[in-house]
């Protein structure tokens, strides 16, 4: 499976409707998609995401792998995965030499608690893998997206 | 005797009743959301509320029937300074109590603008733009004269029990802020943020439409928007936030 | 579709710099109901890229799981001063762009 298939593969192979609570899946179908099969390096990615998320709708997380960024050396990719999401692949950011940082911020969904994947694709076909933790607090009064 | 001890019972409680006590140290609503939820709020960028606040700064200036906002009212940042810190507030020309987002929809429809309807992205935006403008100034509406009756009605409200759970604002906001419900900190409930994009809803909204969440939290039928009850309660709620800074446009949980 | 572009004031060249963005989309899920009980179709933003200099700097590929109106961070080296932009589209083939000018000092 090419690596440009990775989310297209996971919006489809999840159910399209979620359970009361979410099950968590299996993300290694997702991890091998990215890789080829290769098993990724354990560490080199900092993951910055709060301990307790306030609410599952919006979670700020920023992702930095530490890189010299040269045309040699580079992240080529970082590719993120929440194992209880009902669609696991959240997002792939392509970056080069010419991004200077392997760093990018964004908010993500979380349907539970649940632990956050971070696969990085680098140059000279190589790959890094972070896990990392983080609770989601509900919301008190059960306010109905519609109302 | 008994009715010197009736005396002294009564005038307190009625005194109490007239103007009911406000929470202290009163604490804005941000002071009960997470630093990653104050940061958004913080941040002029990344606040989404930006987007809107971007949407009303348009259309402010948009022609509409060859007219505009700032046809009559020129620099929002000069004009509207100070606007949304005194609403709600009685409107002479409507003949009663609006909020910032009624008053704006009654004048973009009188000045050859369309129907706003509740929570719709350009209300939302034209009253998030206007809001800003007040961002920072203390609350300070009126509940003098023909606002008196509106405010003792919010008051009366916002203690009388409602919904299966059988609870009113201040079993909450009064006599529980600061402790947790379902790991979130209870608020004081003061309305100083609105309209707040809410990280519930992913989108922004009105304090009608957190107002009538609220009722439903409780099991409550909620009231429908723009009635007059929500509205004297969004006044009552104002009066009692009075002093505390505007965050408009908030982001709040 | 309207956005929000930050680049800084100025750039030192060869440095990166921080790029700011963020996208008014609902980023529908596709697994909420409305009040009738009827699924809201599913609707998200799921292509983003920028170029600068006369080439792709970054890309996103999106999926659900980015919150609404989504929001990035990313990081670009300073070439030449000029026009960078920001274009996405959704799954309905809807598009927005953005574009600041850099200012490489």
């Amino acid at each position: 499976m090419r690596r440009r298939d990775f989310l297209a593969a996971g919006a489809a192979a999840i159910v399209a409707l979620p359970a009361s609570a979410q099950e968590v899946h299996d993300i290694d179908p997702f991890v091998n998609a990215i890789t080829s099969g290769a098993t990724p390096e354990a560490g080199g990615i900092d993951i910055e995401l709060p301990q307790i998320a306030e609410n599952g709708h919006s979670v700020p997380l920023t992702v930095r792998v530490p890189s010299p960024m040269n045309e040699l050396d580079h992240v080529t990719a970082i590719h993120v995965i929440a194992e209880r999401n009902p669609r696991p692949a959240v997002a792939s950011f392509h970056l080069g030499p010419w991004s200077g940082r392997a760093e990018v911020s964004t908010r993500i969904r979380l349907a539970g608690t649940q632990k956050l994947t971070v696969v990085a694709a680098l140059s000279g076909n190589r790959f890094r893998i972070m896990k990392k933790p983080v609770a989601v607090a509900s919301a008190a009064c059960i306010d109905e997206a519609s109302l | 005797m008994r009715s010197l001890l009736v005396l002294f019972i009564a005038l307190p409680l009625a005194a109490a009743a007239a103007a009911p006590p406000r929470p202290s140290p009163l604490k804005n609503g941000s002071e009960f959301q997470s630093a990653d939820v104050r940061a958004l709020q913080a941040d002029d960028f990344a606040n989404p509320m930006a987007l809107w606040v971007d949407r009303g700064r348009a259309l402010w200036s948009a022609a509409r029937d060859g007219r505009s906002c700032a046809g009559c009212h020129g620099d929002a940042a000069a004009s509207m300074k100070g606007v949304a810190a005194r609403y709600p507030r009685f409107d002479p020309a409507l003949g009663r109590v609006v909020d910032l987002g009624q008053r704006v929809a009654a004048c973009f429809e009188s000045s050859g603008g369309a129907k706003l309807p509740a929570e719709s992205d350009d209300l939302l935006a034209l009253t998030a733009y206007v809001a800003l403008q007040s961002r920072g100034m203390p609350l300070a509406v009126s509940i003098d004269g023909p606002a008196r009756a509106t405010w003792e009605k919010g008051r009366d409200l916002y203690f009388t029990r409602v919904g299966q759970l059988d609870m009113a604002c201040t079993s909450c906001h009064d006599a529980s802020w600061g402790k947790t419900l379902l790991a979130e900190p209870v608020s004081q409930g003061h309305p100083t943020g609105w309209p707040a994009y809410r990280l519930e809803w992913q989108r922004p909204g009105s304090l009608q439409r957190r107002l009538r969440a609220c009722f439903n939290g409780v099991r409550a039928e909620m009231p429908p928007y723009d009635s007059p009850d929500l509205v004297a309660l969004e006044l009552y709620l104002a009066w009692r936030g009075r002093g505390l800074p505007l965050e408009s446009p908030g982001v709040r949980r | 579709m309207l956005g929000r572009l930050s680049v800084p004031p100025t750039v030192k060249r060869g440095a990166p710099f921080a790029v700011r963005v963020i996208v008014q989309h609902p980023m529908e899920t596709g697994f909420r109901r409305d009040y009738d009980g009827k699924a809201i179709p599913m609707n998200i933003v799921d292509k983003l890229s920028c170029t600068y200099g006369g080439r792709e700097v970054f890309r996103a590929e999106l999926g659900s799981g980015i919150a609404a109106n989504p929001y990035f961070v990313f990081y670009v080296v300073a070439r030449e001063s000029g026009p960078l932009a920001v274009e996405w589209s959704d799954d309905r083939g809807q598009t927005g762009k953005v574009a600041a000018d850099v200012k490489v000092a």
